[in-house]
């Protein structure tokens, strides 16, 4: 174990495992305290999602360095499915409301959350466990089920996808937390941060019909998340990504953060078991520089619970 | 004050909460309503229920026992204040009469031929197999239409003002919807129907209830021998007209002070008016001077008609009447074109369906993905409205089985959740040369993505590329994959019905191999 990991282990193991280990604490003792490194990739394994994003967020310097007081905060989890949560179909809903209660915590005015769901939107949120996790963590969950919702935007690098209509919260928010989960996906191989963005969109049939890889590298060009927080807690190995039963599932206990999109998901690419270069999005987004797919040139921060 | 005035008022009051209740089902998303609470309210629907007993003898069909015990205990109180369309009617008479001055009614004869011959009919053919007729006259299932067709989507359009306006100040309170699958020629059937009611009753009351509606010919043999009934007192009676003019059923003969029980609604609303008080609503005199009065003979007569009416329809084949006017016909290009389209989960197939349903629209109504739209001739001119799966509409949801929970009928049977599951009402078809995955050698997968049994398998095509690959074991129809394919204007990937509903086989649960558990990060 490297020396400043061990130090960051330490610390941040002390802080949670002491008695006044609130959020609230971690969060103003990340920001106050110096950090010793700027990492551009967090990986984490073998804790439970909520305490593993905590260690995440913490070793980058915590909320308050996204998230500015009074700002409008949008978190875009995968609801995509009417499946409970350990089918892993969508993002675990406690990592959602961790995330949730970290941006309060660090000023935010609104945190929203929504999805354009593929099965009945309604059914979704509630099914998924999300909807209530939201609420209880004082987030607002907002609904993404009719056009009327989305506003159309240029996507000027777009070698395929020249606009899309974009969910207005996506355009009206100042802060924008992508937190897709890791499964195998029938169409793109596998479902990461990148792919997950079809959910802030309308016409996802367009992409479908017009290359979808590099309508999903496009989109990217238009704007990048803020923070992107891959959940690996629970994977859908196959039959991705409404899966069929809880027999696709393995429960990795693993988390990506990073603000890299493309390293984001060539990290959770690495982690399911795939190579990254059999996932065509994340190879034209290499491409087109919206990120750095060559992880031996990242600072990445391995932590273990 | 009347002695009976108080037996006006309960009854215009039990017709507008049950008008209120009624409605509601078909406008209030029904995720916010528990099927217990919608079964409730539709349980008393005389022609539904009694179609239910046909197939689940039960009390949860035995609705229509209590309307018939309810009539030979004191008339036609179904038509007076449980009917939703009648309460319709009612307010038509009611706007007229009051803002429009309209002329006072006057005693008017029976249509007996007309109705007793739609009755006959309406049986005819409900035994040869189809519910058209049913369908067409039921007054539930009209009302359930106009509701369904006509005021639902002015419903979704005010919701989603208010949430336009409501999301201005970044309140997400109230959801969007879109008002899915707009079908012209079920909005436009209902619309004609309403327009010819409200014409109706506008003019003559309750001329509908008393000339087409089977259920209220049905409900006037009965209350013909019914124990409570309006009466007019032969010696205070001095003819003076008060109670015609305000019987909606035009059935008060002042002249011979007479009641024509067949067509008296039970409104009550004579009760109120009489000067002298020679109107009453009391148990009928078991004495000589009614019993043996002239119609008994016709009644026997009458029996001999419906008796031979029953047994002629024995001699009719289920499909006797029953004419597919699309089916058959197979596509010769590659359109997406359906031979059947499928019914819903829990219809058992589409005989049983076109055979029951009576095109109410509840289920269109509850439906939470819109997949359930009203047909107009997709299963022929016997199934007209009656709802069929829509999948570029929708598609239907795995766990959901709202529509069997909800249909007063039976046409739809209850399906638990795992039946639901496995239960087949059509199988998906491929259809290559349409596939984004052929013609323009991209990744799609559309279709397979929103599988729920991974029915719609995606297989290796070229190098890397994938194609959709079907397991018809598997599929049930749900149409998942032909609402998410992207292809234009034909899909590449659609659902063909199941005549008979068959059930699929559950998904293979294969072992995952066991992933390293490798302690470290692979990179």
């Amino acid at each position: 174990m490297k020396r400043r990991e061990f130090i960051i282990q330490g610390v941040s193991a002390g802080l949670v495992a002491g008695a006044a280990g609130g959020i609230g604490n971690l969060v103003d003792f990340a920001s106050a305290s110096p950090v010793p490194e700027i990492w551009d990739l967090v990986a984490v394994r073998d804790g439970e999602p909520g305490i593993m994003f905590d260690r995440a967020i913490a070793s980058l310097g915590g909320m308050s360095k996204y998230v500015k007081k009074g700002q409008k905060v949008v978190v875009k989890p995968n609801i995509g499915w009417d499946v409970p949560p350990e089918r892993a179909g969508n993002t675990n809903p406690g990592l959602v409301a961790r995330i949730i209660r970290h941006c309060l915590d660090a000023g935010a005015s609104d945190v929203y959350v929504f999805d354009n769901t593929c099965d009945e939107w309604n059914l979704c949120y509630k099914n998924s466990g999300i909807e209530k996790a939201v609420k209880d963590a004082g987030g607002k969950i907002v609904p993404g089920n009719t056009e009327g919702y989305y506003q159309t935007v240029k996507i000027p690098r777009g070698r395929k996808l020249k606009e899309a209509k974009v969910h207005e919260l996506i355009l009206t928010s100042d802060v924008f937390i992508n937190v897709p989960v890791l499964k195998h996906h029938s169409s793109a191989s596998l479902s990461l941060a990148m792919k997950n963005l079809m959910g802030v969109v309308w016409d996802r049939g367009y992409w479908h019909r017009n290359d979808l890889h590099q309508c999903i590298a496009d989109f990217v060009s238009w704007r990048k998340p803020t923070l992107n927080v891959i959940d690996g807690y629970r994977v859908m190995m196959r039959n991705g990504p409404r899966g069929v039963s809880t027999a696709d599932v393995v429960t990795m206990k693993q988390m990506i953060v990073s603000a890299d999109i493309v390293a984001a998901d060539t990290a959770a690419t690495k982690i399911f078991g795939s190579n990254p270069e059999d996932i065509r999005h994340i190879m034209i987004a290499g491409e087109m520089k919206l990120g750095i797919t060559a992880l031996d040139k990242l600072k990445i921060n391995r932590i273990k619970i | 004050m009347h002695k009976f005035s108080w037996l006006r008022l309960i009854r215009i009051g039990i017709s507008v909460i049950i008008l209120i209740l009624t409605g509601m089902l078909f406008i209030v998303p029904a995720n916010s309503m528990p099927s217990g609470f919608i079964n409730t309210i539709t349980w008393l629907q005389f022609a539904p229920s009694l179609l239910k007993f046909f197939i689940a003898a039960g009390l949860a069909s035995a609705g229509f026992l209590l309307v018939i015990i309810l009539t030979f205990l004191s008339g036609r109180i179904y038509c007076a204040g449980i009917c939703p369309l009648g309460t319709i009617q009612d307010i038509f008479t009611w706007i007229h009469r009051r803002f429009f001055r309209a002329k006072p009614l006057k005693y008017a004869g029976a249509t007996n031929y007309l109705r007793y011959t739609l009755l006959a009919f309406v049986l005819l053919s409900f035994f040869a197999g189809t519910t058209l007729l049913i369908s067409l006259l039921d007054p539930y299932s009209n009302f359930g239409r106009i509701m369904s067709n006509l005021i639902r989507p002015l419903t979704f359009a005010g919701n989603n003002a208010i949430s336009d306006i409501l999301e201005n100040f970044d309140l997400y309170l109230l959801a969007k919807s879109d008002y899915k699958g707009f079908f012209i020629m079920p909005f436009a059937l209902s619309a004609a129907f309403l327009f010819v009611l409200g014409w109706l009753s506008w003019h003559r009351g309750r001329l509908f209830c008393n000339s087409v509606c089977p259920v209220g010919t049905v409900l006037g043999i009965i209350s013909k021998v019914s124990y409570f009934r309006i009466t007019l007192d032969r010696e205070s009676c001095n003819s003076c007209g008060h109670c015609s003019s305000v019987c909606k059923a035009q059935c008060i003969d002042v002249k011979n002070r007479e009641v024509d029980l067949s067509r008296c609604v039970a409104c009550f609303n004579c009760l109120d008016v009489c000067p002298a008080d020679g109107v009453s609503f009391k148990p009928v005199v078991l004495s000589k001077k009614i019993k043996p009065e002239a119609g008994s003979e016709g009644n026997a007569h009458r029996r001999k008609i419906l008796k031979a009416v029953l047994l002629f329809s024995a001699f009719i084949t289920s499909r006797a009447l029953a004419t597919r006017v699309t089916g058959g016909e197979k596509p010769t290009t590659i359109a997406d074109t359906k031979k059947l389209v499928p019914s819903p989960p829990g219809s058992v197939s589409q005989d049983d369906f076109n055979r029951l349903c009576t095109s109410c629209h509840l289920c269109v109504s509850v439906c939470p993905t819109q997949v359930l739209q009203p047909s107009f001739l997709q299963y022929g001119l016997h199934g007209l409205m009656q709802p069929f799966m829509d999948n570029h509409s929708g598609f239907c949801n795995f766990e959901c089985s709202l529509c069997g929970q909800v249909c007063p009928t039976g046409a739809i049977r209850p399906l638990s959740p795992e039946r639901k599951k496995i239960t087949q009402i059509g199988i998906a078809r491929f259809i290559k040369e349409n596939c984004v995955v052929y013609t323009d050698n991209t990744d799609c997968g559309a279709c397979s993505e929103h599988c729920p049994t991974k029915a719609v398998n995606m297989i290796l095509y070229k190098g890397k590329l994938t194609i959709p690959e079907i397991d018809d074991k598997i599929c049930i129809g749900c149409g998942a994959c032909e609402y998410a394919c992207p292809t234009k204007p034909y899909r590449a990937i659609y659902v063909e019905g199941n005549e008979i509903h068959l059930i699929a086989e559950k998904p293979v649960e294969k072992e995952l191999k066991p992933i390293e558990t490798n302690q470290d990060f692979p990179f």
